[in-house]
Formats: structure tokens, C-alpha cells, sequence
């Protein structure tokens, strides 16, 4: 539609009003039983954010005297730079991407197996299943920042820890995803293996995992991307990565470099997104057609 | 089973051949994939100071923790033995308490920002290219900078307490909804906006006659996924100082007070589940009729 036109029909539409009113009295009429529910239902939540304001001590003077101060912070950002600390920052920087890829390498390798077992096409026994699944629930609802804790006091402070960290809460939710792709796998082909006298591992191997590879490598590459973003503040609690610089950074108040830390942070993660959807869509490109 | 049809020798060795080099292909495609994957591997446990000896050395200690942590309930007397582990129930609740407070407000505060920003960012909406960039740019830094490092610059700005984790939660929420709100958006069915648009509504009225009705319940679905998502976060935001159940969490495991670990992760974890089974129920409920339409 063209903005001319448009205009045009809405200017003949409002000039028309009245008449319009007066031959389609249905649309005009207000449906007040859902208006009702409505009502009450805004209410509710608005009821249930006030209680957490006064809760939680959130007042809009205090939002804008920090405000204030925040922009005070800002203008200390100003111009981001490194101070000299680049070479250390970039080698920061290597050990996030390393953690996150491995990270997200482990969990796939682990997670793929598991997800076989999770799913209602491969395992029909439901028992087997539920305790699966929710053993991955368990997994999953544990943050990455409690897993590196857990994992520092086995080995140490350092970038390994979390590296584990990440593998073990990513289990859960890779895990969770493939064997949700496994179930909406297409079941014909596997039927088809069947059919002409194949076993069950014949069946997963040539009639699922041709079918859901695509699917699962784009999650992984989805996941890696998070990742990336999960490792750069694994390092708050002495797992390594560039977080244990952003963290002292902003406690001694060096906000340029903290600045210059965040720009680095938001360039690899655009850039990790480029790659990455740029690979999504060759894996993807020929299972579409 | 009846025998294979022979091939002729001449068809047969025709077809093998072309088998033979389409799999070939494949497969060398295959094994280059394998090899990149592996040299990078590598490179980042170069980086990342994997160390496999020391992992297999100390992997007792993993499961000595996890055993430690785990309930010292015996048999002999279960209840009191539970009710000594949970001694400290009524506070942890309340903590507890406020920190889905602080996700539910920080995800509400977010969702609103992002709604009113996604109907900006979409293209099928807005024709300014310039309002659009601006409005994506903005989505994406909220999205990447993690809350963690907004609830540290927030702690120094307006002190310790759970109001840093909710403005927290709810910049990055603004962030990761605002993205998937106007990808939803530039999804929907024209027709209706076109007819709103020709009988004389305004921008404002054409969103939310047009547009409202037929992205609301994938917003509200997207929408308590995020909330799910902060309820994990908003736990560990208190690590930083930001209030509620993860401040205390922290300190357990400083302290190294293994069964208050245990007892408050076993807290954590029974409220992430629970809130992903309602969430989702409520989820499938929203979309089905849509679906089911």
C-alpha cells in the first residue's frame, strides 16, 4: 500500500464516520465481559508490581538520584581505552572464546547420547524417560556461576573451572532441545529402514540422525553464541575469562577500561553472531529445500 | 524374504561408481568439518588451560562434595533430621520470596520497554530506516552486555539491595524481548492493518486493533519464558550484591556450610522446576489455539 493512497482512504474514512456508526452498530459496540477480564487481569499484575516495589524498596527517587550518578559513571567512560592493558585484555579475551567453545563442544558431545535416551520415538519405556528428563531439568536449573563454584573447589581457580561450568548446566538444556528435535523427527524414513530390515541402531543411524543433525548443529551454534556471553562474566567468581577483569575494573572504578572491555564484549559477540548465522544457514540451507 | 533383483554387471558397476563418488564427497566434506573442529578444539584448550589429569586426579573430590551436600537425613529419624537441615526455612523463603519478586518485576519492567520498542524496531511498522537502526542497536546492547556486569555498575550507583537486581534483569530483558517481540511483529498478517489504515485509524489505533490481536499471546508466551530464565538469573544476581536468596547462597558456599548448600540449591532448584511446569503449561495453553485455528 502506498502512503498517498492510504491517507487518501483514511481521510474519506473519517469523514464518513457517522454514517459508518450508524450502519455497522455490531463492530462499534463494546464487548464489556472481556473488557471485565481484562480489567481484572491488569489489575492483578499491577497489584503484584506494587507489592514488589515496596518489597523490594524500589522508589522512583531513588531510581533518579542513582541516575544521576550513572551518568556521572558515563561521562568517566569516556573514551573507552585500554590504559595499556590491551595484551592482557585480548589474552582475556582468547580464554572466554576458548571456554565458550569448549564448553559448548563438551556439552553437545554429552548431551547428543543423552537426548536419544530422552526421546518417546527411541526409549518407549516412560519410566526410563521421565527420570532422564528430569535429570537434565536438574542440571539446567542450576546456574552457570553455582556450577563454576562447585567446580573451582575440584579444579581450582582458573578458566578450566569454568569451562566445566558450562558443559555441565549446557547438558541440561542441549539435551532438553535435541530430543524435543527428535521427537518432531519426521518417523517415515526410520519406517522405511525398518521396513527393508534394518535393526534399531540402523534405524537411529540412518533414518533420525540424517534427519535431525541440521537442527541439532544449529542449536549448538545458537548455544555457542550464548555461551560466549555466559563466559564473559563466568570470571566474577575466579573462573576465568575476561569477567575477573570486568569485575575488578569496576570495583577500583577504572571505568575506561571497563568501557573498553564492554566495547570488546559487544564486538566479538556481533561478530560470533555473523559467523554463526552465516554457518546456521549453510547447514540448514540444504535440509530446507 | 524373496531374493534380491540381479543388476546388470555394466548398470552395476555404473551405479556403484556413482555412489561411491557422491559418498566420497560427502564424506571428505565430513572429515575436513571434523578436522577444523578438532584444530580449534585444540587451540581452545590451549586457551582455556584445560587440564584432563587434574580433572581425573581430583573428580573424587566432585563427588565428595556433591556427597557432602547432599541431605544428612538417616532413617532412624527423618523428620527432625530434615527439619535440622532446614533450619533456616522461614528466612530462606523470604529471600526466596524476593527474588521472584525481583525477577517478576524486573521481567514486567522489561517487557513493557521491549513492547513499546519492538513496534519501533519492526519494519513492517515504522518506515524511518534511522528510528529503526536505532531502536535494534539499542535491543542489542541491552541483549549482550550481560546483567551481571549491569548489576555491578548498578551496585556502585544506587547502592547494595535488590533494586539493582531488578533494573538489572530488566535492561537485559528489554534487550532479549525487544528482539523476539518485533521479530513476531514483522511476522503477522498485513490484511488487517491495511483495512484499519483504510478506515481512517491512526498509527496508534492501527497497533493495537490490527496488530495487538494477533501477537499478544506469543508475547505473553515469550514472556514467561523470560520470566523462567530470570528467576535463574535473578538467584545468582545477589553474588554481586544484588539481594535476595543468592547472597546468602554465596556465602553458604564461602563459608563452606555444606549442608545449607545443599539445602538452599535444593530450594533453587525446586523452584526453578516448578515454575518451568507452570510456565509451560500456561505456554501451551496460550498457543494451542492458535495452533489448533
Amino acid at each position: 500500500m502506498s502512503g498517498a493512497r492510504s491517507g487518501a482512504l483514511r481521510a474519506t474514512a473519517r469523514a464518513d464516520l457517522a454514517r459508518l456508526r450508524a450502519r455497522y452498530p455490531e463492530q462499534f459496540r463494546a464487548d464489556r465481559a472481556a473488557r471485565a477480564r481484562l480489567i481484572v487481569g491488569l489489575g492483578a499484575v499491577a497489584g503484584l508490581a506494587a507489592l514488589a516495589c515496596w518489597r523490594l524498596d524500589v522508589s522512583l527517587p531513588r531510581i533518579l538520584h542513582g541516575m544521576g550518578r550513572l551518568g556521572t559513571f558515563a561521562m568517566l567512560m569516556l573514551p573507552p581505552s585500554p590504559e595499556g592493558h590491551l595484551r592482557i585484555f585480548l589474552h582475556a579475551l582468547g580464554e572466554t572464546l576458548g571456554i565458550a567453545f569448549l564448553g559448548t563442544l563438551t556439552s553437545a558431545i554429552l548431551a547428543f547420547p543423552v537426548a536419544f535416551l530422552a526421546a518417546r520415538n527411541v526409549v518407549p519405556n516412560p519410566f526410563a524417560r521421565f527420570a532422564i528428563r528430569r535429570g537434565l531439568d536438574v542440571l539446567r536449573s542450576v546456574d552457570v556461576l553455582i556450577w563454576a563454584l562447585i567446580w573451582i573447589n575440584v579444579v581450582g581457580l582458573g578458566p578450566f573451572a569454568g569451562l566445566l561450568a558450562i558443559a555441565c548446566s549446557d547438558v541440561g538444556a542441549l539435551g532438553k532441545l535435541f530430543s524435543e528435535a527428535i521427537e518432531t523427527c519426521d518417523r517415515r524414513a526410520g519406517e522405511g529402514v525398518v521396513a527393508s530390515g534394518g535393526s534399531t541402531l540402523h534405524r537411529i543411524r540412518f533414518g533420525l540422525i540424517p534427519g535431525v543433525l541440521p537442527v541439532l548443529a544449529s542449536q549448538v551454534l545458537y548455544f555457542f553464541e550464548s555461551n560466549t556471553r555466559s563466559a564473559t562474566i563466568i570470571g566474577i567468581v575466579g573462573a576465568g575469562g575476561i569477567g575477573q577483569y570486568l569485575t575488578e575494573l569496576i570495583r577500583v572504578l577504572e571505568l575506561k577500561q571497563v568501557a573498553f572491555l564492554v566495547l570488546m564484549i559487544l564486538v566479538t559477540v556481533a561478530a560470533i553472531d555473523w559467523v554463526s548465522t552465516r554457518l546456521r544457514r549453510v547447514i540448514i540451507g540444504p535440509a530446507a529445500r | 524374504m524373496r531374493g534380491l533383483t540381479k543388476l546388470a554387471p555394466e548398470r552395476e558397476a555404473a551405479l556403484s561408481g556413482h555412489y561411491a563418488a557422491a559418498t566420497g564427497a560427502a564424506r571428505r566434506r565430513t572429515l575436513l568439518g571434523f578436522a577444523v573442529v578438532a584444530t580449534l578444539a585444540i587451540l581452545a584448550g590451549y586457551a582455556a588451560e584445560v587440564r584432563p589429569l587434574v580433572l581425573a586426579e581430583n573428580i573424587g573430590q566432585f563427588t565428595a562434595y556433591i556427597r557432602q551436600i547432599l541431605p544428612p537425613v538417616g532413617l532412624d529419624h527423618p523428620v527432625a533430621d530434615l527439619r535440622a537441615w532446614y533450619w533456616g526455612l522461614p528466612s530462606w523463603l523470604a529471600l526466596l520470596g524476593e527474588t521472584l519478586l525481583m525477577a517478576y518485576l524486573g521481567t514486567l519492567l522489561g517487557a513493557l520497554a521491549g513492547f513499546a520498542l519492538s513496534f519501533v524496531a519492526a519494519a513492517n511498522l515504522v518506515r524511518s530506516r534511522l528510528l529503526r537502526i536505532l531502536a535494534k542497536r539499542f535491543l542489542e546492547i541491552c541483549r549482550t552486555v550481560p546483567e551481571v556486569v549491569f548489576a555491578l555498575l548498578f551496585v556502585i550507583a544506587f547502592g547494595l539491595g535488590p533494586m539493582v537486581g531488578v533494573l538489572a534483569v530488566a535492561i537485559h530483558t528489554t534487550g532479549a524481548l525487544g528482539k523476539l517481540f518485533s521479530e513476531v511483529v514483522e511476522n503477522i498478517d498485513m490484511r488487517p492493518v491495511e483495512g484499519l489504515s483504510a478506515s481512517g485509524a491512526s498509527w496508534v489505533e492501527t497497533v493495537r486493533f490490527a496488530v495487538l490481536p494477533q501477537v499478544l499471546s506469543n508475547f505473553a508466551s515469550y514472556g514467561l519464558l523470560r520470566f523462567e530464565i530470570n528467576v535463574r538469573g535473578a538467584a545468582v544476581l545477589g553474588f554481586v550484591g544484588a539481594g535476595g536468596i543468592g547472597q546468602e547462597f554465596l556465602a553458604a558456599i564461602r563459608n563452606f556450610y555444606y549442608a545449607d548448600v545443599g539445602a538452599i540449591l535444593g530450594l533453587i532448584i525446586l523452584t526453578v522446576v516448578c515454575i518451568d511446569l507452570a510456565t509451560e503449561r500456561v505456554r501451551h495453553r496460550l498457543i494451542g489455539p492458535e495452533q489448533a485455528r
